[in-house]
């Protein structure tokens, strides 16, 4: 569920014109929802209201349906990424090593939940299933970084290593 | 569509081929319980506590009764065996796990639909499964309603009629699996959205997740404060439904003893939204004949229904100019009381109470609109549903059915059959057109029945003749069918003069504020055609059939107004509107 809404959106007038030829080319097809939806995503990255709305107005859909197919898929994001994307593993040998723990004090100390992003737009914060790192259970990543056998004490120390 | 010879419970029964499990089982006389089911609106087959055991040649299987067309003659159908039984209290069960279960403080305790099936499932343990729950904060940023979602089971209904029948889908199903919940885009508390507050989200939710907000111990309040003048109004769709909530059959008007109960909860005065409505036909059948022959914006449309007016000030900025400035009935009866019958009276204006009782939740939110208060005050104080009128009715232990009939009282207590009908869709058009009639010809006592404007299809049209000139009209009731109609309107496909529109499918005896029917009913009976019998049986059997000639009425301008249309009357009984974004 949205909490909050995070970086200021800083959409273009060339992504939106974009965006209107990609509703023009679908226009008429029923069941256009969803690749427009894609699209769009592609184009600013993630689906904000100012977004949302456009389609809304433009293809005659009320916005609470897109809002609820946006919500209902995971490949869609209401949130942009941050500079540093955190992602912390919740497969299972990080979770029974305590990997909700470090998922929840992220939370904690970012302000902010699953799949959102601060609003200075440096740190973004998901939940990933195994990435094959389990002997240095539990394991993030900060965009390529790794950091395995963590502790929830070592978290803002890793936090402090990025500008 | 040929028949087909199938057994329900051993019964031998024929249908037609394509018939559902579930309206075989109805045929027959068997209710199979549905939740999410609602004749062609939701058709979704989710909610599985419909479930029967279906045999068509290969052995006993479970089927969800709504969406299962009886195909294969010879079919063989149980509606209670123990399988049944058993996959229908274990989906309650599971329905249960994350009900919030005060059943004690519950508004809907007694007419739950979730309730009463527990209890004819005989669920025993209601917490079965005990898991993780959510904790939902109740939305109350509407005017009218809450949503508590922690007692909502997810049926869906709500989110159907608001987009099939009102084309509004401001409320949906967010998220997925467990999370699934009932909102808004963007988590927008329904108040920030383009709502239009007609309530048919209400009307038709099983459970207690929708309610209207509720002002009963406020009028119990003012009824009890000496300094105050307390007067009491009903709508015409009002005595048409009431009925239902003390066990009367659907369609029996019970005015006499809904006066009698008002009269006995101590009110001072007990006065008639339908003698409103005569008084809107003489202001509106002006504004129209005056549009109509001096080229003002036509088509015109009326305005007594908030959630339509609502809905074109969201969705038809552009067509403001073509609504009526008139008031709703009941906002012109509260302003009348406030200042013609105040001064009668001798009493201020603040010390006049109005209590409106109507089909309606628009209303709740209409009366606390700008431009609604032509003394100063707010033209009424209190709008309560239908609903809420039977909950003051039983509080007060009033046996209802026992009570005598009374008549209302007067000075606005008077009406006309073209009031009465106000209440079911064409109702308002027809009684603006007998008196149009009238006016026009010249034959100012002719009854003229319009029948082309009767009915509860989603959109009527007419062209009527009057002493040679034609007035193209047109009716459309349900917020979709009037988006249907208007954006023909815009587009110059449809040339009309006169619109009638209300906000819900049927008009306003099926309004957001009348009493709750469970599936079992609403999927098998019209409310709307049942209810509006009511009205059209009330106006056929009176003397008094058109709205000038309601002698009240006529007093009322020789008194006070002067004439419809005159500048008393546009500062005491119009309004205006305002352009609103869609959310």
């Amino acid at each position: 569920m949205a909490t909050k809404t995070t970086v200021p959106f800083n959409g273009t007038a060339e992504q939106e014109a974009k965006l209107l030829a990609v509703i023009a080319d679908h226009k008429g097809d029923p069941g256009a929802l969803m690749p427009v939806l894609q699209q769009a995503q592609e184009i600013y990255g993630y689906l904000p209201i100012e977004v949302q709305k456009i389609i809304s107005n433009e293809m005659e859909i009320p916005l609470e349906k897109i809002y609820g197919v946006v919500t209902f898929y995971a490949q869609f994001s209401l949130y942009p990424k941050g500079k540093y994307n955190i992602s912390v593993c919740l497969g299972t040998a990080c979770y029974v090593k305590g990997s909700g723990d470090i998922y929840d004090k992220l939370q904690e100390v970012l302000g902010i939940g699953d799949g959102e992003c601060t609003a200075d737009g440096k740190f973004s914060l998901e939940a990933c299933r195994c990435i094959g790192a389990c002997g240095l259970a539990p394991v993030l990543t900060v965009n390529e970084d790794v950091y395995g056998r963590l502790t929830t004490d070592k978290v803002k120390e890793i936090l402090d290593k990025y500008e | 569509m040929a028949d087909i010879n199938i057994k329900i419970n051993g019964i031998p029964v024929t249908v037609p081929k394509g018939t559902t499990v579930l309206e075989a089982a109805h045929m027959a006389g068997v209710d199979i319980p549905t939740f999410c089911y609602m004749k062609e609106i939701n058709e979704i087959g989710a909610c599985r506590i419909c479930m029967v055991e279906i045999n068509e040649g290969r052995g006993f299987r479970l089927v969800a009764a709504c969406v299962y067309p009886l195909n294969v003659d010879g079919a063989e159908i149980l509606t209670s065996s123990p399988k049944v039984l058993d996959s229908r209290r274990k989906t309650l069960e599971l329905i249960l796990s994350t009900h919030e279960k005060k059943c004690l403080s519950c508004v809907r305790s007694g007419n739950c639909e979730l309730q009463t099936l527990c209890t004819e499932m005989g669920i025993e343990d209601v917490d079965a499964y005990d898991g993780e729950k959510h904790v939902y904060e109740i939305d109350n940023s509407a005017v009218h309603m809450y949503r508590d979602n922690n007692k909502c089971i997810l049926c869906r209904r709500c989110v159907a009629v608001c987009s099939k029948w009102q084309g509004v889908g401001v409320i949906g199903a967010n998220e997925r699996g467990f999370k699934t919940n009932i909102g808004s885009a963007f988590e927008m508390g329904l108040g920030e959205t383009s709502c239009v507050s007609c309530g048919q989200c209400i009307a038709v939710c099983p459970v207690g997740a929708l309610s209207e907000k509720d002002y009963t111990n406020q009028v119990f309040a003012a009824i009890a404060d000496p300094s105050k003048h307390v007067i009491v109004q009903t709508a015409p769709a009002v005595r048409a439904a009431i009925g239902e909530e003390f066990g009367y059959p659907i369609g029996t008007n019970t005015e006499g003893k809904m006066v009698a109960a008002l009269r006995r909860l101590g009110f001072d005065d007990v006065f008639d939204t339908d003698w409103g409505a005569d008084l809107t036909i003489m202001e509106e059948a002006t504004e129209f004949i005056d549009r109509f022959k001096n080229g003002g914006t036509l088509p015109l449309m009326t305005s007594c229904s908030p959630g339509w007016v609502k809905y074109c000030e969201h969705y038809f900025p552009d067509l403001l100019d073509n609504l009526s400035s008139c008031k709703s009935p009941h906002q012109m009866v509260g302003a009348i009381a406030k200042t013609y019958y105040a001064e009668k009276i001798g009493k201020k204006p603040e010390d006049i109470i109005v209590v409106s009782v109507m089909p309606c939740t628009a209303k709740k939110y209409e009366c606390q609109r700008d431009d609604e208060s032509a003394a100063g005050v707010p033209d009424v104080d209190y709008v309560l549903t239908t609903r809420e009128l039977a909950r003051m009715i039983r509080r007060a232990g009033l046996k209802f059915t026992a009570l005598p009939d009374e008549d209302f009282d007067n000075p606005l207590g008077l009406s006309s059959g073209a009031g009465d009908i106000f209440g079911a869709t064409g109702g308002v058009m027809e009684a603006a057109l007998r008196t149009a009639y009238c006016w026009l010809t010249g034959n100012n006592e002719e009854v003229v029945e319009f029948q082309e404007v009767r009915g509860t299809d989603g959109i009527k049209r007419s062209t009527v003749n009057i002493n040679g000139t034609e007035i193209k009209v047109a009716v459309a009731s349900g917020l979709a069918n009037a988006k249907e109609l208007l954006k023909k309107v815009q587009s110059g496909e449809e040339k009309l003069d006169f619109i009638e529109i209300m906000g819900c499918p049927g008009g306003c005896v099926n309004g957001g504020g009348q009493p709750q029917q469970p599936a079992s009913v609403r999927n098998f009976e019209d409310l709307r055609e049942l209810r509006a019998k009511a009205l059209y049986d009330e106006d056929a059997g009176k003397t008094l059939r058109l709205s000038h000639l309601n002698e009240d009425v006529q007093k009322l301008y020789s008194e006070y107004l002067d004439r419809p249309g005159s500048h008393k009357s546009h500062k005491t009984l119009h309004t205006s509107y305002v352009k609103r974004s869609v959310n």
